[in-house]
């Protein structure tokens, strides 16, 4: 019936429509703006469920596409399409964005409908991003996508929002202005190949590009994405920006925003500069590690609790960077390809593992936040005598964070350890401490807030949580279940994809 | 007799006074706003020299032109001026920085 | 196995019948009453009980076939599947039988002991859900599995440690013993890690049957350094039964665990958690035959945690520390007989250890009610008289502990006395040596705790002595179904179990490690065995044992306060626990933290936002307060320039 909707088109646009008229609504208490933001985002996510029941997992190429002309002088076209990678990013943010309108459903009381608004328009402009198929049109979504964010921080964020805006602004930015340089380099060198220049992402895959200009690609990319991921060193952005966002903006930004940089490293560094990869891989893996270890430490000292959920997400985003990018060490290695996929795999599943998981983190400091007005570990203590229920969720979200066998969190870690044990065993030694360290900052953390005596007055006066709160974190846990226990049609969905990339990368670009 | 040429000394050195006035003068804003005009009556003086010589009217048009928009540039140059002498209470030169870095 | 249903059904109910018990405790805690609670969790694991005594009999005596079936797909990728599936055979009925006996047992015990506790339904719950996750541990037929149940029994563990939340010491402890138990599953993953890597699959059978094809592999660790590959699959696996079975140095988290109320230190530090390391190298013995260097470390490190644990036991005057440190010991005996490859004597010793030791604390448990929750033996004494069930039986379960001839203690700790005797693997005489003086030691701390509890003079408050009596039934009653199998258990399976064919298709030892094999030639039955045993220096050091213990805290009582004073520095490395926890905390914990605060404080904060991030901010902000001197606010100053501009302009368009 709907096989000849522009579903994709829908999927990106109904939010974007929805935010406007959301605004339109310029109402004063904001109760319509949020029934009207909640549809949309529940209309959006019921649109997005086709592309997970229609998808055909068979097929490695790109499902639900559409092309328009956009800018046909340069041409530029408005080209979308998805395949199993960027499917189940689809549907992560389709569902984390409507957690996150409930989660404003109350605590927003200062300009309702602009926040709810900025929250659609952000969903749809991380969908388009997901979904380019146009290095252009990428490029538009993925800058376009910093200004909600940075409105949603710089009107409803804590004391010290300016600086925090700004240095998110100015990092990200910094990051991608390099990615525009070299995709239109890479626009101008496809025009001496074709006769015409193209943005169309899946020609610039088979575009031949020489080492050195590859390197050059590679590392603005790698400078956009790394930003985004964050990676060490250029991750103290995240930080400052959690704690100054309110409780919504840090959980989109963990759950979705953060994914980006890893999407791009599998839709434009690996198929397009593959050699430079090749050559560079270690310089990946290294800083990869770094995060992982490094980072782990620096949580564990931390007395924010949004700040130790922040590092722990930068540590957390190093496995996917590190499954990425272990393909040549593991074929230099074992002299076999077994476990190239497993280690992509398994960063993809950690991401999508990570955006419940980190976006049930914020969202419990959020619950605490509400109460208390206060991010500071000390703070609390003993939350459990008050709040029975909401510290059975956070010691629930707690252990998946540190990677416990049967939520979602455990299962990317698992596959990336595995297949760095392949590639080196001190890979997987590095990787693997993050399962002492990721339980320590955590529990240490938990325990501190969450058991003990009754801290002090405030804390004997909190009151459970309500419907409202219960209902997200029992939607969010059910999901991090769901994946922990029965992972195989996760990943069943992007098995096609990710061979098909291997095969890709693995022939060289540059003729010998 | 009189050659284009003179024309255009005469009207070459009411511009080079006019452009010296504005950058020598440091006292008045009015003296500022007078030079602007005499630069255009330069010009004018060339127009009207060049289409006299080449026998082309439409420099002389231009002139009208010109001397009307001169005519409502002083006129708001001088309501600008009476606004700011009432803001600043000064209209010296040398006081009006606010452009300073 | 039963007419209409499927084997495999089966297996399901015994897994998943405690899992319901515990959802519909811990999910529905508010909605039902005590009694829903203990019912439903008694129910799901009497009847996982039952179906596992019909499994036992099943492959014991009907000799049924192995089962090795999967249930479901966990995941594939990269053309390897992980899957969720059931491997049960003679090791896994045994296992399945011993796990859910004292399981029960402990669940009709908290109805007594958890009485007054406002976390009734709550501890209900929990011990079911560990009981379910014990059972995917020993049932599983792969490695996924095996850590999915290892790190469900830690996070279970975690939540009864710390099931007093508000005590601040409960609380460190659960946190302690999590974040030990992890040290453990560090080196466990990366084992797993390695067997993926050499066999590219993770199901047993699969890793199995190839393990000895790549024996000769090897890994380089350190360039230059070859290292043979299957020793560091095996000890980095060993890492992690060292967590679980609480092995020198992770040991640490055990006796911290007495936090927890006392059920869940019989079901946790007897029958289920420390077991789980014992159970998988036994598993495990196709690859750990194959690493000499891995069965040396394994015995050096069981002989160690054997003997230098029981010595702390000596000192220690908590009556469930005494045992917890007595658990440690006996572990160490186990593990000791993994490393002389006596697989069948580690486990036969996991199962007559269960069942004493689980009535030990159970026995420690009712003291602890009778005496109101004094823990403290130096407050108890004479309580023969008042608690006349709880004291034969725990005078059944010590005299099984310290090995008295006839009881099954004394099988199952002859034979691996025996055994690391008999073998000849780098590292057994020491270790022969640690576990014939680890038989003294343990006579003596048993003995002490039993004298000091329940003879001599009544040292409680007048207070406490007025309210002294027996526990009520559901309190005695599993203590009497605990004692029989103690006494008993061990002098009726002997003779299958180690020397019989039992573990035959489950057990693998390569010939020159067998030393079960020599042992089987000079066994004559379970009362041959008493007879020489009695002749044997394990006997004699026992009975000194007794012996001392009885010189010392019954007859001459002054002595052990002379001889603590006299032997100070002693005392007080004991009273340290050689110590561990000092090290831990200070060096680990604080080195830890101050590396986290160094490199927050210089990496992050100053390095690179400092230098980095607001240093280029702030080279722009320097750069501009130069350049702006340049921007006077001129008008003319600007229109001079724009003259000179053009002049410069022109000059260049004309020349």
């Amino acid at each position: 019936m709907f096989s000849n909707l522009p579903l994709l088109s829908l999927v990106i646009w109904t939010p974007i429509v929805g935010g406007m008229l959301v605004l339109a609504t310029g109402s004063r208490n904001g109760v319509e703006a949020k029934v009207l933001a909640l549809l949309v985002s529940l209309a959006t996510l019921a649109l997005s469920i086709p592309l997970y029941t229609q998808f055909d997992v068979s097929l490695a190429s790109m499902q639900f596409e559409e092309l328009l002309p956009w800018i046909s002088s340069f041409h530029i076209n408005y080209h979308v399409g998805v395949d199993g990678i960027s499917m189940p990013l689809i549907l992560l943010t389709t569902f984390m964005t409507v957690i996150v309108i409930i989660a404003g459903w109350e605590v927003i009381t200062y300009k309702v409908a602009q926040y709810m608004a900025a929250f659609l328009i952000l969903e749809g402009l991380m969908i388009g991003t997901f979904a380019a198929m146009d290095a252009m049109l990428f490029y538009v979504f993925w800058e376009a996508l910093l200004i909600p964010m940075f409105v949603i921080i710089g009107i409803w964020g804590g004391p010290n929002r300016v600086y925090a805006t700004i240095k998110f602004f100015l990092y990200t930015f910094l990051g991608s202005v390099f990615m525009l340089v070299s995709l239109l380099y890479m626009y101008m060198h496809a025009v001496d190949v074709n006769g015409v220049g193209t943005f169309n992402i899946q020609d610039l895959h088979k575009l031949p590009l020489d080492l050195t200009p590859q390197i050059f690609i590679f590392l603005s990319f790698l400078l956009a994405f790394a930003v985004k991921v964050p990676m060490w060193p250029v991750h103290t952005w995240l930080p400052d920006a959690h704690v100054e966002a309110p409780t919504g903006g840090s959980v989109i930004l963990a759950a979705i925003m953060l994914k980006l940089g890893g999407y791009g490293f599998l839709r434009f560094s690996l198929p397009i500069t593959p050699d430079a990869s090749m050559t560079l891989d270690w310089l990946v893996i290294l800083l990869s590690l770094i995060a992982i270890v490094y980072i782990g430490f620096v949580a564990l000292v931390q007395a924010d609790m949004k700040k130790l959920i922040a590092y722990s997400s930068i540590s957390h985003m190093g496995f996917v960077t590190l499954g990425f990018f272990l393909l040549w060490k593991i074929t230099e290695n074992t002299g076999s390809a077994s476990g190239v996929v497993l280690g992509l795999e398994g960063g993809i599943v950690q991401m999508i593992s990570h955006g419940f998981i980190s976006g049930a983190m914020f969202l419990s400091v959020g619950v605490l936040y509400d109460r208390m007005h206060s991010r500071m570990i000390k703070d609390y203590g003993g939350v459990v005598n008050t709040m029975p229920a909401f510290a059975t969720f956070a010691v629930f979200f707690a252990m998946a964070n540190a990677g416990l066998p049967g939520t979602s969190g455990f299962v990317g870690e698992f596959m990336v350890i595995m297949a760095a044990f392949k590639a080196n065993f001190w890979y997987a030694f590095l990787a693997a401490i993050t399962l002492i360290l990721g339980a320590a900052y955590t529990l240490w953390m938990i325990k501190r807030v969450v058991f003990g005596p009754i801290a002090n007055e405030q804390v004997e006066n909190l009151e459970d949580m309500n419907g409202r709160e219960f209902f997200m974190m029992l939607v969010l846990a059910i999901a991090v279940l769901i994946v922990g226990l029965y992972p195989a049609p996760l990943l069943e969905v992007m098995h096609a994809t990710v061979d098909n990339l291997v095969a890709h990368i693995s022939i060289p670009k540059i003729s010998q | 007799m009189l050659t284009l040429t003179h024309y255009l000394i005469l009207s070459a050195i009411v511009f080079s006074i006019s452009l010296a006035g504005v950058f020598i003068n440091r006292k008045n804003i009015i003296i500022l706003l007078m030079c602007v005009e005499l630069m255009l009556l330069a010009v004018n003086t060339n127009f009207i020299a060049f289409s006299y010589y080449l026998n082309d009217t439409a420099g002389q048009v231009f002139v009208f032109f010109i001397l009307t928009v001169a005519a409502a540039e002083a006129a708001i140059g001088l309501a600008i001026l009476v606004v700011l002498f009432r803001n600043k209470r000064t209209i010296n030169v040398e006081d009006l920085d606010t452009l300073k870095g | 196995m039963f007419e209409n249903y499927t084997d495999s059904q089966v297996y399901l109910a015994i897994v998943l019948a405690p899992l319901i018990g515990s959802i519909i405790a811990g999910v529905f805690n508010a909605y039902i009453s005590r009694a829903v609670a203990h019912t439903v969790t008694i129910a799901g694991v009497g009847l996982s009980f039952i179906l596992a005594l019909y499994v036992f009999k099943y492959f014991a005596f009907d000799g049924a076939e192995i089962y090795n079936e999967t249930v479901y797909t966990w995941l594939a990728s990269d053309g390897i599947r992980f899957e969720i599936g059931f491997l049960v055979d003679n090791l896994t009925s045994m296992m399945l039988v011993v796990v859910s006996f004292v399981s029960l047992m402990v669940h009709l015990y908290t109805i007594g002991y958890m009485t007054d506790d406002p976390g009734y339904k709550r501890f209900f719950s929990y011990i079911s859900l560990f009981t379910f996750s014990m059972y995917m541990l020993v049932m599983s037929n792969n490695f996924l599995q095996l850590f999915f149940g290892w790190e469900a029994v830690g996070l279970v563990s975690y939540l009864l440690i710390g099931f007093y939340y508000k005590k601040e010491s409960a609380i460190f402890a659960n946190m302690k013993a999590f974040l030990v138990n992890r040290v453990g599953d560090f080196g466990f993953i990366l084992g797993i890690a390695g067997v993926l890597m050499v066999f590219n699959t993770l199901d047993y059978a699969d890793v199995f049957a190839a393990a000895s094809s790549h024996a000769d592999m090897t890994i380089e660790l350190i360039p230059g350094e070859q290292w043979s590959m299957m020793t560091v699959i095996c000890i980095l696996l060993f890492i992690g039964a060292m967590g679980k079975s609480a092995q020198v140095p992770l040991h640490v988290w055990l006796p911290d665990s007495m936090e927890g109320p006392t059920p869940i230190s019989a079901l946790i530090h007897a029958a289920t958690m420390v077991t789980a390391g014992i159970f998988m190298v036994t598993r495990m013995s196709p690859l750990f035959e194959l690493s000499e260097t891995a069965l040396t470390f394994i015995l050096v490190i069981g002989a160690t945690t054997a003997l230098f644990m029981g010595f702390l036991g000596i000192i220690q005057n908590d009556i469930k520390r005494v045992v917890a440190y007595s658990t440690l010991s006996q572990l160490g005996y186990m593990t000791v007989a993994l490393g002389a490859s006596a697989y069948s004597a580690a486990v036969f010793h996991l199962m007559t250890h269960a069942f004493f030791k689980a009535l030990l604390f159970l026995a420690a448990g009712s003291v602890i009610i009778g005496m109101h929750h004094i823990q403290d033996i130096r407050q108890m004494g004479g309580l023969k008289k008042y608690m006349p069930i709880t004291y034969w039986t725990s005078l059944l379960g010590t005299l099984a502990l310290i090995g008295f001839p006839g009881l099954s203690g004394f099988y199952s700790k002859d034979s691996i006395i025996e055994a690391v005797h008999a073998s000849t693997i780098p590292g057994s005489t020491y270790a022969y040596y640690a576990v014939l003086a680890g038989v003294f030691i343990t006579a003596l701390y048993s003995l002490r705790l039993f004298f000091l509890v329940f003879h001599g003079e009544e040292r409680m408050d007048h207070h406490t002595k007025e309210h002294l009596k027996e526990s009520p039934w559901v309190v005695t009653v599993p203590l009497v179904l605990l004692a029989i199998p103690s006494v008993i258990i061990g002098g009726l399976t002997i003779s299958s179990v180690l020397y019989g064919d039992y573990f035959h298709n489950v057990v693998f030892v390569q010939h020159a490690h067998d030393v079960l094999g020599h042992l089987k030639e000079e066994f004559h039955g379970p009362f041959a065995m008493i007879l020489h045993g009695m002749t044997q220096a394990p006997f004699f050091l026992m009975a000194a044992g007794i012996a001392t213990a009885w010189y010392l805290y019954m007859k001459n009582t002054e002595l052990p306060g002379k001889i603590k004073s006299s032997f100070r520095l002693i005392y007080d490395i004991l009273d340290n626990k050689y110590g561990f926890d000092a090290f831990n905390d200070k060096v680990i914990a604080g080195g830890t933290r101050g590396l986290g605060n160094i490199l927050s404080k210089f990496g992050d904060i100053m390095i690179i936002d400092g230098f980095v991030v607001n240093g280029s901010a702030k080279s722009v902000a320097w750069f501009s307060s130069v350049i702006r001197h340049v921007q006077t606010g001129y008008l003319y100053h600007y229109a001079f320039v724009m003259i000179l501009g053009l002049i410069g302009l022109l000059a260049l368009v004309v020349y």
